[in-house]
């Protein structure tokens, strides 16, 4: 039967061109990891793990390098970040998918999804450019003044208000991230059934007690999973942090010191990285960074699983 | 006949999306006490109708109600009506069971609390009650704290006819509330359906026309938005007076 030979070779053609492409992915970030490791192996041999993660000196005169400020940096800006993002774009979320008309879903949906559109160095330039002036002559000021008497406060609000600190690069990845949390959020948002709603609607429950009560018990998972998975995407977010971080190396207590992440560090010294130590810390870095991305990615796909697996029964 | 009546209907009109014109001129009484059954086709106007009672059609834009419908002589489609207090009277039972993500108890107890009822001994009573109510305590007395998604599908239903009975309504809704269950939950929720009239006044849009002569007392036959035909039961399946509820109810349409 010819036909169905011929068929059938097509078929074994289109799959293993499938095949092939799909198993690229696998190649590359085998790749990505070998290389990695390969690059550091000196630093790693030198440093050792928990050495290299708890030392706060990074010294390319010394030849003495330690990830502690620059982990420091990444997870104090992420996790500012998360605070600030987290309950704003789950308030847009329930805004679009609960309470606006449907006139105005389509426009904040569209403006959501354009903000997510822009280039991060586009951000990094407006944080430089128009939000670092802003933060250090009137909102850090304005926090000083009415929040730096308090105990905890003292210490995270002390010294002169740059602008280029980690409190503005807090604020510019919390911009970054809000969209991509928003939009996912809204997504677990509309998984609710409708008729669940209604019937908590026929109970005499008023909207902010439907939403509050069924909507996001409903959708909790999923809006964690974004969470993370915009995590994620702070941790490696790099342009725009660089832009406003200032680059230096050491364990800021206050929000309005200059520090480093990984990303920024990165970014700044592999071009004047003279000594093999200094480019295979460099590296070792930037494999710490991969295993913590790998590990929020983790997170965030065990919470988005369990909600479908949820949604599915 | 001269039974008290607990809801009466008078020339209803609908719209959806502000000119769709899906219930036409609806005049009817709903008696207390009484399961009062709407059958007909898909697009009769059935669920529609069933939805002005508790003004569900409220929660989605364009729509418009025209005449008026009187519970205890008040028109409850005036804008001033307070739907929270009205949805509390006239409960609503739903085609797919509708657990919320919370434990059965919870469940139970969440109307209750909507209400301001706090104290936990009058909510475990009440839990309790509306779950003998409901036919269902035997099965959960002993997983009162187990998540409702945990019971099966006849069960959840009769878990939200508990949840909704439990803040005790005058009258309570049936939209199709047998439709996505198997043979023995249809027949529990039938069971029960006939036993809760006692206490409530039954108002039930069903598919299925043996379902309506067994339970009901009353019936409508509804036809593309109009109200064809409405009597007792037995009238409407032995002598119905019109032609189209005579080819309905023995399937030679719809």
């Amino acid at each position: 039967m010819p036909i169905f030979s011929k068929k059938n070779s097509i078929d074994i053609a289109f799959s293993t061109i499938t095949a092939v492409a799909a198993l690229t992915v696998l190649v590359v970030i085998c790749g990505i990891v070998a290389v990695l490791f390969k690059e550091s192996w000196p630093a790693i041999q030198k440093f050792g793990f928990f050495r290299f993660l708890f030392t706060v000196e990074w010294n390319p005169v010394t030849s003495v390098f330690g990830a502690a400020s620059a982990v420091y940096g990444t997870i104090v800006t992420t996790g500012i970040a998360l605070l600030i993002a987290f309950p704003t774009a789950v308030g847009i979320a329930i805004f679009v998918t609960e309470i606006a008309p449907n006139a105005l879903k389509g426009p904040i949906g569209a403006a959501i999804e354009l903000l997510a559109a822009i280039p991060s160095i586009i951000y990094g330039m407006w944080g430089l450019f128009t939000l670092a002036p802003i933060m250090s002559q009137y909102i850090e000021p304005f926090l000083q003044k009415y929040l730096g008497n308090l105990p905890l406060f003292k210490t995270l609000l002390a010294g002169t208000p740059m602008g280029i600190d980690l409190l503005t690069a807090s604020v510019i990845l919390s911009i970054m991230i809000i969209p991509f949390t928003a939009s996912i959020a809204r997504d677990a948002f509309n998984l609710t059934p409708g008729v669940v709603k209604e019937s908590a609607y026929a109970m005499g429950a008023t909207q902010w007690e439907v939403v509050k009560d069924v909507v996001i018990p409903h959708a909790k998972l999923g809006v964690f999973g974004g969470a993370a998975l915009s995590l994620g995407r702070a941790l490696g977010e790099t342009m725009a942090v660089a832009f406003v971080l200032g680059n230096n190396h050491k364990i800021a207590t206050s929000l309005f010191d200059a520090a480093s992440t990984i990303t920024v560090t990165l970014a700044n010294e592999f071009a004047e990285a003279d000594s093999d130590m200094y480019l295979s810390s460099l590296y070792y870095l930037a494999l710490v960074l991969f295993g913590l991305s790998f590990i929020t990615l983790a997170v965030a796909k065990l919470f988005l699983l369990r909600a479908e697996g949820k949604h599915s029964r | 006949m001269t039974l008290p009546v607990d809801l009466e209907v008078k020339n209803l009109n609908f719209y959806y999306n502000g000119n769709a014109h899906a219930l036409r001129d609806i005049s009817l009484p709903v008696y207390k006490n009484r399961v009062t059954a709407l059958i007909g086709p898909s697009g009769c106007g059935k669920t529609t109708l069933l939805r002005c009672f508790n003004r569900m059609h409220d929660l989605y834009p364009r729509h418009r109600y025209e005449g008026e419908i009187l519970f205890e002589g008040r028109n409850i489609l005036s804008d001033k009506e307070d739907l929270i207090n009205l949805r509390g009277r006239i409960g609503m039972v739903f085609q797919k069971p509708t657990p919320f993500p919370m434990s059965i108890a919870e469940n139970i107890a969440y109307g209750l609390r909507l209400k301001g009822i706090k104290s936990r001994t009058e909510l475990s009573g009440r839990i309790e009650q509306a779950l003998k109510h409901a036919a269902l305590w035997n099965e959960v007395r002993d997983k009162l704290n187990n998540s409702a998604y945990d019971l099966s599908g006849g069960q959840q239903q009769r878990l939200v006819i508990a949840r909704a009975l439990a803040v005790e309504p005058e009258v309570l809704l049936f939209d199709e509330p047998t439709s996505a269950l198997d043979p023995i939950s249809t027949g529990k929720i039938e069971e029960l359906v006939a036993e809760l009239k006692q206490d409530v006044t039954i108002i039930i849009v069903t598919h299925n026309m043996q379902q309506a002569a067994r339970v009901s007392d009353m019936t409508g036959f509804m036809y593309l938005g109009d109200l064809v035909e409405f009597d007792t039961t037995e009238k409407i399946f032995t002598a119905p007076e019109k032609k189209q509820t005579d080819d309905y109810i023995t399937g030679r349409f719809g």
